[in-house]
């Protein structure tokens, strides 16, 4: 079993954990992900590290409440403890050589793409990032971002909060002022795509990390697998961070929707359950 | 006076059209009376022919003779002296083309049911079983064993019998490897599964799920963190495609990921939480026991109608007779001398149809297999909306590419002594499917068993 130490709401469909898992956090990078279950019927699902702590022996997960597994785990309270939780899995994020980059992180995504920007301005690398969220009320992670880059921007979709507009406005005027090694962007399938569209037109590597469903997270099912630059690679060994002028979008968002009719139907009765 | 009747004793089964529908167990094993009559078709060879086609190497005519006495536990000693997973084998070893198929009956009508008796004899056994084994006494070395299928809980098993502190280190949720997320419950009880692992754990063996060697730990730190040897068993891996069209369409799966939601995850129970496809019209491509395996898991979903789709004839399928014999019973179509070319989707990237080639058989290939070759304009279409890709696996990078030093093939398969299951690092075994490549339950058990007496050889001075 493994404690969860913290737990604590970021918003109100986000949710962020302390988990004591001191092997992993020995090892965990950014950009690596973990699987979790939250009990013993459980499903498996990944979850992106979102921070850890060598010292105090724990890794952070950050999660959007979608389905009913992160509808049960957000049900567990700090002192409570998960079933199963393996990693740290995937690559991390490769930094060497980039002294410059922008990276853009979309809704619950951002909580993946501020360990990359905190490790890489660690590294002395020159951060620049754009958050974007829908509304004022699903902000996120604000401050550590802010801290993490040196220019930031931070834009919703309804201007109640930061700049009115979407991530690749600002990511544009960014490209026009500035040169950047690397894009990093991580959020929705969507705003990844129009990222890539707009890093194509300046020329400008971009990375993208992805998560498709996954089972064992180890090589062995290859759910995940993916199309990148016409060959298929699964995002377990291969990614989960991809050069998203490859990645084959259209094709991952399908996929990704395999299961809709059955994870609505588990979150109905999930639901249900709980209430009862 | 022995049995001579031609054909083996007849095994139970659940009728075709009721266990189609269900995940039960198929076989339903002997009865005594049953067995006794089988016990007695064995001639007890002076120079028995079916010892040397096992690859564990047991004493076969000396567990049958026990059955003739009625010594049911003296059998199953003599069986676990060679094996660790007797009522495993009994029910998925490939005994026609091993003991059976070297069986003096088998020259004139049918071999020794050698299998069927050796699942009586561990059934037996479990059920009658009073107490699990005690630990013995500790020799105070520790190895390390990566993975829990097959191989690894032979060589685990082994060592801990004789006094090693064995730890597995298994990457999923539970223990047993590809007997517990590939091999259907239908087939192989998970709950026979459980109880020979609680037999390891009696002997001492400790089971670290959720360890993903390679990632949370090195081979190099377990040995930093004591392990005297480590042996590596940690199966074939990454599932192969054909590299044709629209193989990554929905409803497309690797037959592992299909498998692993049945059996691991159990989505064939009405409450579980992992999701499955359950297709209507289901394609499995490939002939061999996991073929077999997709296809009458996804009969039992509830699919109207399920090919086995095979590029070769019937003559060279590899899976196992018996499940061959059980698919086509439940109503499973083979479309052999057959190659899917492309799978084509709707405008949701759903799969609709596969289209396929005929295929003709030419000349035999290095290994004797007479090669497929393509029919000219022989296209058609067969309409699907499930496509499972049962045409094997590759290893797994995550321990090659995290141990310095480990020497694999071209094909990524880590390179071994053959006696020994020594890799090319000092104290560093290896068995099973992460060396072969895809094989069998009992090869993987053969290998682990070597393995641990290699092990057991250098440590024990």
């Amino acid at each position: 079993m493994y404690r969860i130490l913290e737990k604590q709401h970021l918003n109100p469909t986000v949710g962020k954990m302390v988990i004591e898992a001191p092997l992993i956090a020995k090892k965990a990078k950014a950009g690596q992900f973990i699987i979790l279950r939250v009990d013993e019927k459980g499903e498996r699902i990944p979850l992106t590290i979102a921070d850890y702590d060598r010292a105090r022996g724990t890794i952070t997960i950050i999660y959007q409440i979608v389905g009913a597994t992160t509808m049960a785990l957000d049900r567990l309270e700090a002192g409570d403890a998960l079933c199963d939780f393996l990693g740290p899995l995937g690559n991390p994020t490769k930094m060497e050589g980039l002294k410059r980059v922008a990276v853009v992180g979309g809704g619950v995504g951002c909580a993946i793409a501020l360990p990359v920007a905190k490790g890489m301005s660690e590294k002395g690398i020159h951060v620049d990032s754009v958050v974007g969220f829908r509304n004022r009320e699903l902000v996120i992670l604000e401050e550590e971002f802010r801290q993490a880059s040196k220019e930031f921007r931070l834009m919703t979709d309804d201007g109640s909060h930061g700049e009115k507009g979407l991530v690749t406005d600002a990511l544009r005027a960014l490209l026009e002022q500035n040169t950047y090694d690397e894009v990093i962007a991580i959020g929705p399938m969507v705003m990844m795509k129009f990222i890539c569209k707009l890093t194509k037109e300046y020329g400008v590597k971009t990375i993208v990390s992805m998560n498709p469903i996954m089972i064992d997270g180890t090589g062995m099912c290859g759910g995940c697998r993916l199309t990148v630059g016409g060959e298929t690679k699964f995002a377990c060994v291969d990614g989960p961070e991809f050069d998203g002028h490859l990645v084959d979008f259209d094709q991952a968002m399908e996929r990704g929707r395999t299961y809709h009719a059955f994870e609505e139907q588990q979150c109905n009765l999930f639901r249900k359950e709980v209430e009862q | 006076m022995a049995n001579m009747s031609l054909e083996k004793q007849k095994m139970p089964e659940l009728a075709p059209h009721i266990r189609n529908k269900n995940f039960q167990e198929v076989a339903l094993g002997y009865t005594k009376e049953q067995a006794l009559a089988e016990a007695e078709r064995c001639l007890d060879c002076k120079n028995p022919k079916c010892v040397g086609g096992c690859p564990v190497q047991i004493d076969i005519p000396a567990f049958i003779r026990k059955i003739k006495e009625e010594d049911f536990e003296g059998a199953y000693e003599i069986i676990s002296a060679s094996s660790s997973l007797p009522a495993v084998c009994g029910r998925v070893c490939p005994q026609e083309n091993q003991c059976e198929g070297k069986c003096i009956r088998g020259i004139k009508g049918e071999p020794v049911a050698i299998g069927r008796l050796e699942r009586f004899v561990a059934d037996w056994h479990m059920s009658h079983q009073k107490a699990l084994p005690s630990k013995p006494i500790s020799n105070g070395k520790r190895v390390a064993v990566v993975g829990s299928g097959p191989a690894g809980l032979t060589c685990a098993g082994d060592l801990a019998r004789k006094g090693y502190e064995v730890t597995i280190f298994e990457a999923l949720h539970l223990p047993g490897g590809v007997l517990v997320y590939g091999i259907p419950e239908f087939r192989l009880p998970k709950a026979i599964v459980a109880k020979e692992i609680e037999g390891l754990k009696a002997l001492g063996v400790k089971i670290e799920t959720n360890m993903v060697v390679g990632r949370i730990l090195s081979v190099d730190e377990l040995f930093e963190q004591g392990f005297d040897g480590v042996f590596i068993g940690s199966g074939a891996g990454l599932p192969r495609f054909m590299g044709i069209p629209g193989e990554n369409l929905k409803g497309v799966f690797s037959a592992n990921e299909f498998l692993t939601r049945v059996n691991l995850m159990k989505a064939y129970l009405p409450d579980s939480r992992t999701p499955i496809q359950k297709g209507r019209r289901v394609a499995v491509v490939g002939g061999g026991n996991v073929a077999m395996d997709a296809a009458r898991c996804a009969k039992r979903l509830g699919a109207e109608e399920v090919y086995i789709v095979y590029r070769r004839s019937m003559e060279e399928i590899p899976a196992r007779k018996e499940e061959i014999h059980h698919a086509m019973e439940e109503g499973i179509i083979f479309k052999t001398l057959t190659n899917p070319v492309e799978i084509l989707g709707d405008e949701h990237q759903n799969v609709v149809a596969i289209k396929c080639v005929e295929m003709e058989l030419g000349e035999p290939d290095e290994r004797g297999r007479r090669r497929p070759l393509v029919k000219e304009d022989s296209e058609f279409l067969m309409e699907m909306d499930l496509v499972i890709m049962a045409i094997g696996t590759s290893p797994n990078p995550l321990i090659r590419s995290t141990t310095p030093g480990l020497e694999t093939n071209k094909w990524g398969c880590i390179v071994v002594e053959e006696e020994t299951g020594l890799t090319s690092r000092e104290g560093v075994y290896a068995g099973g499917d992460a060396v072969t490549g895809a094989a069998t339950v009992i090869l993987a058990m053969g290998a682990g068993k070597q393995a641990a007496k290699a092990i057991d050889e250098k440590l024990k001075n």
